[in-house]
C-alpha cells in the first residue's frame, strides 16, 4: 500500500473498552436525530448518543465540524470470491469499503462458481467472519448457476445465512421460474433483487441506445429493455404478493412504473447507483472502457427522472454496484471489455459533490438512503445509532476536498470513470463494531 | 493550404474541418495523376514503414492502402491476423506495442470494435489510420466518396445525396454523413426501419423509411452493402423482399436526377441492394471509386506522415 495518499489506520485499542466520538453533527435518520452530540461506544456497541458526555474514555475522536452517521450500507457489491480473485477478494473489497465509509456490504453471487447452494453460502459466511474488517452479507443466486432454468435450493441457503437472492447480471427471462421463486419465498420474507434488462433487447449492446450510440455506431441497450423487465417483475410481485427489489434502476420510465406500483401497494423497492444519478451517455468514449456498465449510462432526461424518483421516495436506497475487474481486462476494446467499475471508494464523494453540494438533496435524505432504508428493507441489524446496536459508524468531512486517483484505491479494480474528479466531501473515519479506522 | 493533418492519426471524420477535407481532395487529385502515369513511384515516404493491421477481412481497402504506401515509396507490410500471434490471444495493446517496437511510422488498422483505432492512437506513438472500426467510422471511404462526387459534379455544397440500405451497421454511412454535412451537402438516409439507427438526429440529415422519398431528385445515390446475416438476425424477412421494396434498380432510380451518380462502397450483392445493370451503367462511379480510393489514401499517408511537402 505504499504511495497512497490515503491510508487506513486502525486507532489504538478501540475494540475493547470505551471510545468516544466527540462534537460531530450526528445524523441518524431512523431515530429522527440531527444534532451536535457525542457518541459513546462501549464493548463494540453504542452506549450513548448525548450532548457533552462527561465520561473520558481512553480513546477519543474529535469530530467537531464533521458529520457522524450510522455506518454506510451497500447492498450491491461484487467481491468476486470465489474464483475471480484477480478482480477483488474479501480483503481488498473490505478495505475499499472502509475507505469509502461503508461498514456493511452485501455481495452478489455471480462468482465462479455462482453462490447457489448452502455449502458455498456457509463457506462465504465463515470467510466473511474470518476477514472481519467490515460486515459482509451474502446474497444467494435465485436459480442454479444463475441460468434462470431451475430454482436454487433457496431455503437451504436461507438456513445458511443469505440475506437476499439475486441472479444479478442476468435477467430471469423465464417468467414462470421467476414467478415460482416469488411464490416459493413468499412466507420467508426474503427479497429478490432483480437485474432488469430484457435479454433479447440488450444482446450485444454495450451502451444506452440514443443519439450518442447512433453516432458512435456502438450497439445499444435501449431503456425499453429495462422498462419491460421492471414492468413484468412489478406485475409478478403484485400478482404473487412477493417482494421484488429493482437493482440499479436507470430508466426514467422504469422509475415511474415503480412509483405507480408503490401507490397500488405492491411490495416493490428500488436502488440506484451514483453513476446513474450523475453521468449520462454523452460521456461514453469507445477508447475508454470505464463508462461501460450494465444497465448503461442513460440520457440526461433519465438521470433527471431517476433523481426525482430518489427524492420522492420511489427509489429507496443508493448502492454502488461496486464491480471491479482486473486492469488488463478493462484495458481493451470497448465491445470486448467486461462491464462495471469499482464504486465503493468514490460513492460518498460523488454523492456529496454532485448532489448535496449542488443542493439537489439534503443530508438526512441522502444518509437515510445509505443506512436505515437498506437495513429496513433487508432486515439488517444496522443502519441506526440506536443505543445497544453494534457501533457501526461513519464520520464524514463534508467539505474536505480531494481528487480521485487510482493509486489511492484499495480495490483491485481499475478504470473508474471518476478518476481525476475533484470531489468535496468524504469519510474520514469508519467504525465497525467499535473498531475505529482512521482514513488519513 | 495549411496542413493540420501532419503528425496526426486519422480516426474519424468528426475531427476534420472543411479545410482539412478540401486539402485531402486537392492532394488526392495530384496523386490520381501519378496513379494514371506510367511510373507509379514517388519518394515522398522513402524510408518510412507502414503496417497494415487488419482484424477483419478486406480486399479493396487493404490493397488500396498497401499500393498507396508503395506508390509513395514507403515499405508496407500487411499482417494476416489469421496466422499471427493475435490468434494466440495477444491483446490489442500488446500487438500494437510489438509493431511499434519494430519501428513503424504508421499503422493502418481495421477492427471489428468501434473505437479500436482511437484506443490504438492512445496506446502507441505511430500514426494510426483508421481503415474501419466496427460500425463507427471509415474515414478514407468517406473522403474517396467526396472526391468521386466532386470530380463528377464539380462541386459538393448543395447536392442532394441519398444513402440507402443498412445504415445501422454501416461505418461508411456514418463517415459519409459527417463528411458530407460538413461540406454543405443535403443528406438523406433510407432503408427499412430495422436497419436505420434510432435517434439519428443531426443537422443536414433527413431519415426516411421509404426509399423513393430519399432518392427523389437526388444528385448522388450511395447504395450500401446488405450483409446476408442481417436477414438471419431477423432484420428483414428475405433477400427477395428486400430487393423488391428497398433495392436500387433502374425503375426506382428514375426518381433521381437524370445525371444521378451511383456509388457503392463494395463488395456488391447483385440483385439484392443493387441490380446488376446499374453497376456498369454510365451513371455508375463504382469503379472510379476504387481508383480514387488509392489516390485519397496516398493523400492521407502523405499529409499525415510527410506533411504533404
Amino acid at each position: 500500500m505504499n504511495g497512497k495518499n490515503w491510508q487506513i489506520q486502525r486507532a489504538e485499542a478501540t475494540i475493547h473498552g470505551a471510545t468516544i466520538i466527540r462534537g460531530g453533527r450526528v445524523i441518524d435518520p431512523a431515530n429522527n436525530i440531527d444534532k451536535v452530540a457525542d457518541i459513546l461506544i462501549i464493548d463494540g456497541k453504542i452506549a450513548a448518543v448525548e450532548q457533552d458526555i462527561k465520561f473520558e474514555p481512553h480513546y477519543s475522536f474529535n469530530a467537531v465540524g464533521k458529520i457522524v452517521t450510522p455506518g454506510l450500507i451497500d447492498m450491491h457489491v461484487h467481491f468476486r470470491e470465489p474464483g475471480q480473485e484477480a478482480k477483488e477478494d474479501f480483503v481488498s473489497g473490505s478495505k475499499a469499503a472502509v475507505a469509502g465509509g461503508f461498514t456493511t456490504v452485501a455481495t452478489m453471487p455471480n462468482t465462479s462458481p455462482a453462490v447457489d447452494n448452502s455449502a458455498l453460502v456457509r463457506s462465504m459466511v465463515s470467510r466473511a467472519k474470518e476477514v472481519g474488517i467490515i460486515n459482509i452479507k451474502i446474497i444467494g443466486a435465485l436459480t442454479k448457476n444463475r441460468k434462470g432454468e431451475e430454482l436454487a435450493e433457496l431455503r437451504d441457503m436461507i438456513s445458511a445465512g443469505v440475506v437476499a437472492f439475486s441472479d444479478d447480471g442476468n435477467f430471469d427471462s423465464n417468467a414462470r421460474i421467476f414467478m415460482n421463486a416469488l411464490d416459493y419465498l413468499h412466507d420467508t420474507g426474503k427479497v429478490v433483487i432483480c437485474h432488469e434488462e430484457e435479454t433479447s433487447l440488450v444482446k450485444d449492446g454495450v451502451m444506452n441506445e440514443g443519439k450518442r450510440s447512433a453516432m458512435l455506431g456502438l450497439k445499444g441497450r435501449p431503456t425499453v429493455a429495462e422498462d419491460i423487465a421492471v414492468a413484468r417483475d412489478v406485475l409478478l410481485a403484485e400478482y404473487t404478493g412477493g417482494h421484488v427489489h429493482i437493482a440499479h434502476i436507470s430508466s426514467g420510465r422504469s422509475v415511474d412504473i415503480v412509483r405507480q406500483a408503490k401507490k397500488r401497494g405492491v411490495k416493490v423497492t428500488a436502488e440506484v447507483t451514483p453513476q446513474h444519478l450523475t453521468m449520462t451517455d454523452d460521456l461514453v468514449n469507445p477508447a475508454d472502457t470505464s463508462t461501460k456498465i450494465n444497465p448503461p449510462l442513460r440520457s440526461k432526461k433519465d438521470v433527471e427522472e431517476v433523481l426525482a424518483g430518489l427524492l420522492d421516495g420511489t427509489i429507496d436506497m443508493i448502492v454502488t454496484d461496486h464491480s471491479p475487474h482486473a486492469p488488463e481486462e478493462k484495458d481493451r476494446e470497448y465491445i470486448y471489455a467486461p462491464s462495471g467499475f469499482p464504486g465503493l471508494e468514490t460513492s460518498l464523494g460523488i454523492l456529496l459533490t454532485d448532489l448535496y453540494h449542488e443542493n439537489k438533496i439534503d443530508l438526512n435524505t441522502l444518509i437515510a438512503k445509505m443506512t436505515c432504508n437498506p437495513a429496513k428493507i433487508f432486515g439488517l441489524n444496522a443502519g441506526t445509532l440506536t443505543v445497544g446496536t453494534p457501533a457501526d459508524i461513519t464520520v464524514i468531512d463534508p467539505s474536505l476536498e480531494w481528487t480521485v486517483e487510482e493509486k489511492n484505491f484499495y480495490t483491485r479494480g481499475s478504470h473508474s470513470p471518476f478518476v481525476g474528479r475533484k470531489l468535496k466531501g468524504r469519510a474520514v473515519a469508519t467504525i465497525v463494531g467499535g473498531n475505529l479506522m482512521k482514513l488519513l | 493550404m495549411e496542413n493540420n493533418l501532419f503528425g496526426k492519426s486519422i480516426i474519424g471524420i468528426e475531427n476534420f474541418s472543411p479545410e482539412d477535407i478540401r486539402l485531402v481532395l486537392k492532394t488526392a487529385a495530384e496523386m490520381k495523376k501519378i496513379i494514371r502515369g506510367k511510373v507509379k513511384k514517388l519518394t515522398n515516404l522513402k524510408g518510412r514503414a507502414i503496417i497494415n493491421l487488419f482484424y477483419e477481412p478486406s480486399t479493396r481497402t487493404r490493397t488500396s492502402f498497401e499500393l498507396a504506401g508503395k506508390y509513395l515509396g514507403a515499405d508496407v507490410v500487411s499482417i494476416n491476423t489469421g496466422t499471427s500471434s493475435i490468434v494466440k490471444g495477444e491483446s490489442l495493446r500488446d500487438t500494437l506495442r510489438t509493431v511499434e517496437a519494430m519501428g513503424v511510422d504508421a499503422v493502418v488498422m481495421r477492427h471489428k470494435a468501434e473505437g479500436a483505432a482511437d484506443y490504438a492512437s492512445k496506446v502507441v506513438k505511430p500514426i494510426i489510420i483508421n481503415a474501419g472500426d466496427g460500425a463507427h467510422a471509415h474515414p478514407s471511404q468517406a473522403l474517396l466518396d467526396l472526391f468521386t462526387i466532386n470530380r463528377a459534379k464539380g462541386r459538393l455544397a448543395g447536392l442532394k445525396v441519398a444513402i440507402v440500405g443498412d445504415i445501422l451497421h454501416s461505418r461508411v454511412a456514418r463517415s459519409d454523413v459527417f463528411a458530407m454535412t460538413k461540406m454543405g451537402m443535403d443528406v438523406h438516409l433510407a432503408g427499412p426501419k430495422t436497419l436505420l439507427p434510432r435517434f439519428f438526429e443531426f443537422d443536414g440529415v433527413t431519415v426516411h423509411e421509404n426509399i423513393e422519398d430519399a432518392i427523389k431528385n437526388a444528385d448522388v445515390v450511395n447504395v450500401l452493402r446488405i450483409q446476408l446475416e442481417r436477414q438471419q438476425a431477423g432484420l428483414f424477412p428475405s433477400p427477395r423482399e428486400y430487393a423488391r421494396i428497398f433495392g436500387i434498380n433502374e425503375k426506382r432510380l428514375r426518381l433521381a436526377k437524370d445525371d444521378v451518380l451511383i456509388l457503392h462502397p463494395g463488395p456488391q450483392n447483385k440483385g439484392l441492394e443493387i441490380s446488376n445493370d446499374l453497376t456498369y451503367c454510365e451513371n455508375s462511379a463504382i469503379h472510379d471509386q476504387v481508383q480514387n480510393g488509392v489516390a485519397v489514401r496516398m493523400a492521407l499517408l502523405d499529409l499525415t506522415l510527410n506533411g504533404g511537402e
